[in-house]
């Protein structure tokens, strides 16, 4: 994460305090000790990491890439700031007046990104919040599968290389499986941002 | 006659108990998740969870959950950022106590996750940090020979190192382990900082503990019985434990 931070931010390192005592920082060219200038402090380095391309699914983008994603974040901002290119994958494409009614949820802009793929259901097995549960069933199977290598490559042959695009590895799970998969509409109670001036 | 339970319960039941009312905890995968659960709804009710996906949550999942990203663990929650942003929480010093585990402990609590016998592990996963920053961490393991060292083969994650003032002098401001529960007891740790054993769960000799045990193992002054889990401990933790 910290790999990303740093190259989001233009800066070859980032510090941090993690690292002492353990032997993770031993034999890791991507880390190195380092004394802090102002206290001499022992930190430890962690070097910066350029992705050439970051691939991301959110839940909504316009036509320019300016992306709401909202849930479990994980490190898809700071990658998407860190990515010589960035291709988002959403759940929906909306109109700008979407995107500018709520500004703090845009979390990656369009500046950054490459291009725009519509792709609903593009997460699974991973869920998206407020459009897709999480498959617990696929990711056991691919757990399973992936303990060997012929597991694995049975695996991406069944489920990647054999199918020709998203609607037929959609045809594959199957309508049935689909729906249930699917949030319902229901909502929690939400409190109205004012973005007013 | 009480009702009877498996090792994974006794194991979620004895780390519950660890959570402290009001405590911030960095909860793990798998069976910290139901721990916390159980914590929140019994004794703990004011304990906020820590999780590395960026959430935090002052009430538990609306409904069980198998990972920390389900979308019901996502739901209700109080704060949803990043993982930077749950870090800098950890090294600031606002974690009171962190769950994690291992494939190898050794004597002093230190962990590896990342290489034994000649298999490339998982690795940190984060679990180094929690170790580093949280105030005290709590460490759950399945009690094997070959899990317990005497040293750990690769150290992942910081315990006490080699006793008492080592973690000042590499520069690790959390308190390291307190407990280890494992699925055979429960440990604790001298001043030097040393495992010890404190209580046994029910029908578990203390030879066969040490016979799992890669060192000669020290006891505290008086070993007890782990307290089995209530029924109402029991009830929770089959509600929450999607895997059980």
């Amino acid at each position: 994460a910290l790999a990303l931070k740093a190259a989001a931010m233009g800066v070859p390192f980032l510090p941090t305090r993690t690292g002492g005592g353990s032997d993770i920082v031993k034999n890791e060219a991507a880390f190195r000790p380092l004394s802090c200038p102002f206290s001499a402090e022992q930190l430890t380095a962690v070097k910066a990491v350029v992705p050439h391309v970051a691939i991301l699914h959110v839940q909504r983008a316009d036509a320019f890439g300016n992306a709401h994603l909202w849930g479990n974040l994980g490190v898809a901002v700071e990658a998407a700031y860190a990515a010589e290119r960035v291709i988002l994958t959403c759940e929906e494409v909306v109109e700008r007046e979407v995107i500018v009614s709520d500004p703090n949820r845009t979390l990656i802009p369009g500046i950054l990104v490459d291009a725009v793929v519509l792709e609903p259901l593009g997460a699974h097995p991973s869920p998206v919040q407020g459009f897709w549960r999480r498959d617990d069933e696929q990711f056991l199977r691919y757990h399973d599968a992936s303990r060997r290598r012929e597991g694995f490559v049975a695996w991406l042959k069944e489920w990647v290389t054999d199918l020709s695009d998203q609607e037929a590895y959609r045809t594959k799970l199957g309508e049935k499986l689909v729906k249930e998969l699917r949030v319902d509409a229901k909502q929690l109670p939400r409190g109205e941002v004012n973005y007013g001036f | 006659m009480p009702e009877s339970f498996s090792t994974r319960e006794i194991m979620i039941a004895a780390a519950a108990r660890e959570i402290g009312d009001g405590e911030v905890v960095f909860v793990g995968m798998r069976l910290p998740l139901v721990a916390f659960a159980v914590a929140k709804a019994l004794h703990a009710p004011f304990a906020v969870g820590v999780f590395e996906n960026g959430v935090l949550r002052d009430r538990s999942a609306l409904s069980p959950i198998v990972t920390m990203s389900d979308p019901p663990n996502i739901s209700d929650a109080l704060v949803c950022t990043g993982l930077i942003e749950v870090m800098s929480l950890l090294q600031r010093g606002r974690v009171d106590l962190g769950f994690i585990g291992g494939a190898e402990i050794d004597r002093f609590g230190n962990l590896n996750t990342t290489l034994a016998q000649q298999v490339r592990l998982p690795g940190s996963g984060g679990a180094a940090d929690i170790a580093s920053f949280a105030r005290r961490t709590v460490i759950m393991m399945t009690h094997e020979k070959r899990r317990f060292q005497e040293k750990v083969s690769y150290l992942t994650s910081p315990g006490h190192g080699t006793g008492s003032g080592w973690r000042q002098i590499v520069g690790l401001p959390g308190g390291g382990p307190s407990k280890v529960v494992t699925s055979l007891g429960v440990f604790g740790f001298t001043e030097s900082g040393e495992m010890i054993l404190e209580s046994l769960h029910s029908g578990v000799t203390h030879d066969e503990v040490q016979a799992h045990t890669g060192w000669p193992l020290r006891s505290a002054p008086s070993v007890t019985e782990t307290f089995p889990p209530s029924p109402r401990e029991l009830a929770l933790i089959r509600r929450f434990d999607t895997l059980g």
